[in-house]
């Protein structure tokens, strides 16, 4: 604040009087510029009303014997302490769950950075049809999972394109019904699916990084290789970190693949994820105290993952 | 930090707090053992608070009323011309209906407007296996609100009728139709694997297999039967349950508090199963489309739903098979009910509704329209012109007479999951043993039944 308004709000606060005192008391409430509340109130109702208001919820179900009952019903829950959480971690389904999230994470996550900063790359160079690809690598992202999904079963099921082309070399039993291969190919088809937006993010940050550098390493007589170690890897860094929290975000939420893909977690729960489990816990069973048990223990585990990713990718200096 | 800094962030903190606190009024996060919907919802009509208990919340009342129907064109079109005669009579208490909200299945529907207070009086496609859930939501009235309530389904339904009580003896649902499950079996695929299309060899689980092994390998069929290999808490409904009921001889999975899961007849059924998976005549892998329908299986499991869904295909129809191959088996009745729901007003005019659309006519016109059985005895005799005329559907029909529901039991749905998942690991996909699988759901379904 420069010394003449310094000096202004001074003499503006020593005048005596009603109205200099509501001023005064509410510059001290709100600050020099009350407007800003305004404009961010929106927002703020939005996150109270969305975020914070449903994860209060969860976190107060959580810890209660809940079930979603008629508006105005008597009905008891009553309050179970850390129950439904030790129900939750002693079921070994939920171990599976487990599991499966950290395969699919394995897997999602370097297969998504990798080939989502190659095609960035690739694309970021003057290609003949460049435009074509980028909207062909696009297109996955933008339909229905529903549809890709139906794609999927018929290539990969006992008699489709891909068991055709691999004959005998075709596992058995097939992909998406083999326990050993159907978490693989869950975090394939979401890696597939969501590419487009990945590399969407690393064009964007790639066109950001300055062609003098380029052009300073290739003075240098620094190799393609070592531009591309040495320039766009340290360019596309905010960019990797983003990719990978949100990367790893949506596989700890993985629900529409088993639920689709896989027949409902099949086989016999090796694809079940924790969101699924939620769902028919939750929703089909009316067991409410469980799921919001689940999704709590979901939540803070991607929190804390998603904040490991951010400390060691993020560029401290 | 500053005074005014310290200040505005308390400001914003408490008003954060009001926010909170203002939204939880009605639950709170306090220790209170009984509390009414902390999900903000609670502005009910009044009806909707005595969870079905309470004769005096609308017991008497009559009015304009909304009911839910199914969407398949056939229930539509007999819902149209039962709700056109009623309203023709009864000017003031007009009924409206509309299909049931499209979602994931029509439990969930249901049970989400149930939570959010907007269930019409009626639906007509009320699982009976979800009826024990919407009664612990509080969602479903008690027939015994009605002085005739009780009396209407026992008159209705004879001896079945027991079935559809819950626990507490009483009637959250008012029984209506029902699909029994009988073993289809493409005709035209039997005769190109040398099998008899006029007497099948499907009596015994011996024949049924042997049969089986003779379709794969002699006919274009690449699987006997192709039941669904997926998890979902309602497919044991098409593969186990018909099979037990016959082997049993009309045993619920649970009775009087007892799993029946583990019991010979369980154990019979799904050593056959297992067979028929580990030799591939059922694939373990789900089909995208209608196998039966595609010819590349000779054999399914359904209800009369099917005769106008196959008319394209030459098909005969046997009961489930058993061990011995006795005559006169029982089957799964694949049963939906009618629900009368908390949340209406004018319950007596639902009541009467209800009643009105299950009357000998209107049972007739749900036949003819649907080929779904109203679910009655002597079913037969009461439309035997009807049968007459149609005499794909008659088999089903005599079916009626032995058929078995699902328990209705506390954490039901959450009973058949349990039961899909160890089916799942010792049936279809081998990972366990038959015996100890099924043990170890007859287990977890005691408990679950035990803890409702």
């Amino acid at each position: 604040m420069s010394a003449e308004a310094g000096a202004s709000s001074s003499t503006r606060s020593n005048r005596p009087g009603r109205s200099d005192g509501w001023r005064g008391r509410t510059r001290r409430l709100l600050g020099d510029h009350p407007l800003g509340y305004a404009f961010v109130t929106p927002y703020v109702a939005f996150w109270v009303l969305l975020f914070a208001w449903p994860l209060y919820l969860a976190v107060y179900m959580s810890f209660r014997d809940w079930f979603f009952a008629a508006p105005g019903a008597d009905v008891a829950r009553p309050f179970v302490g850390f129950g439904n959480y030790a129900d939750v971690l002693a079921d070994p389904v939920v171990h599976r769950a487990a599991l499966n999230v950290a395969i699919f994470i394995l897997i999602n996550v370097p297969l998504t950075v990798i080939l989502s900063m190659v095609l960035a790359a690739a694309l970021n160079q003057a290609l003949p049809l460049r435009a074509f690809f980028r909207a062909a690598y696009y297109l996955p992202y933008v339909t229905a999972s529903v549809a890709m999904i139906a794609v999927w079963l018929f290539l990969f099921n006992g008699t489709g394109m891909v068991n055709q082309v691999l004959g005998p070399l075709a596992p058995e039993p097939t992909w998406l019904v083999n326990r050993f291969w159907a978490m693989p190919m869950i975090a394939m088809f979401a890696t597939w699916k969501q590419l487009g937006f990945y590399v969407l993010l690393y064009l964007a940050a790639m066109q950001n990084i300055s062609e003098t550098l380029y052009e300073a390493a290739w003075v240098d007589g620094a190799s393609a290789l070592r531009r591309f170690t040495a320039v766009t890897l340290p360019g596309v860094r905010a960019a990797t970190t983003l990719v990978v929290v949100l990367a790893t975000i949506v596989g700890a939420n993985f629900f529409t693949e088993p639920y689709l893909l896989t027949g409902g977690g099949g086989p016999n729960n090796a694809s079940v994820s924790p969101v699924l489990l939620m769902y028919r816990a939750g929703i089909e069973q009316g067991r409410a105290g469980y799921a919001a048990a689940l999704g709590v223990i979901l939540a803070v585990m991607v929190m804390g993952l998603s904040a490991f990713s951010q400390f060691v990718l993020e560029d401290r200096e | 930090m500053s005074t005014t800094t310290s200040t505005r962030t308390a400001a914003l903190a408490l008003a954060g707090a009001l926010v909170l606190g203002a939204c939880s009024v009605d639950g709170g996060a306090g220790s209170d053992e009984t509390d009414a919907a902390a999900t903000g919802t609670d502005g009910a009509t009044d009806s909707a608070t005595d969870g079905g208990t309470d004769a005096a919340a609308g017991g008497g009342s009559t009015g304009a009323i909304s009911i839910w129907y199914s969407n398949n064109p056939e229930e539509i079109a007999w819902a149209d011309q039962v709700i056109e005669a009623w309203n023709g009579d009864n000017p003031d208490q007009e009924v409206t209906a509309q299909e049931i909200p499209a979602g994931e299945s029509s439990e969930e529907v249901i049970r989400a407007a149930i939570t959010a207070g907007n269930t019409p009086c009626l639906v007509y496609n009320t699982a009976p296996a979800a009826v024990p859930s919407f009664t612990k939501q509080q969602g479903l009235v008690s027939l015994t609100e009605f002085e005739d309530g009780e009396s209407f389904v026992r008159e209705r339904l004879g001896d079945l009728a027991d079935q559809y009580a819950s626990t507490d003896g009483e009637f959250y649902q008012i029984p209506w139709k029902a699909n029994p499950v009988m073993l289809l079996y493409n005709k035209d695929l039997f005769t190109e694997a040398g099998l008899d299309p006029e007497d099948p060899p499907l009596g015994t689980y011996e024949e049924f297999l042997a049969t089986s092994r003779t379709l794969v390998e002699d006919s274009s069929a690449t699987a006997a039967i192709y039941p669904s290999p997926s998890q979902e808490f309602y497919q044991p409904w098409f593969d186990f349950y018909p099979w037990f009921a016959a082997e049993s001889g009309g045993e619920q999975l649970v009775a009087d508090g007892t799993s029946n899961a583990a019991s010979d007849a369980a154990i019979a059924v799904a050593d056959t199963w297992r067979t028929m998976y580990d030799e591939g005549l059922a694939p373990r892998e789900p089909y995208q489309g209608d196998a039966f329908a595609e010819g590349v299986s000779a054999m399914n499991s359904a209800g009369p739903w099917a005769v106008p869904v196959y008319v394209d295909i030459n098909w005969g129809v046997v009961p489930p098979p058993t061990s011995d191959g006795a005559g006169d088996v029982w089957s799964f009745s694949d049963a939906k009910s009618v629900g009368l729901y908390t949340a209406c007003e004018n319950r007596q005019t639902a009541w009467d509704f209800a009643k009105f659309s299950m009357s000998e006519d209107n049972d007739r016109l749900l036949l003819e329209e649907t080929g779904q059985m109203p679910l009655r005895p002597g079913v037969t005799d009461l439309y035997a012109d009807y049968f007459e005329a149609n005499p794909a559907v008659l088999p089903f029909a005599q079916q009626l007479d032995r058929v078995v529901e699902v328990p209705v039991v506390p954490n039901s749905i959450e009973v058949w999951q349990t039961f899909r998942n160890e089916w799942v690991a010792g049936v279809i996909f081998g990972d366990k043993e038959v015996q100890p699988a099924l043990e170890e759901a007859s287990t977890q379904i005691e408990q679950l039944v035990q803890e409702g």
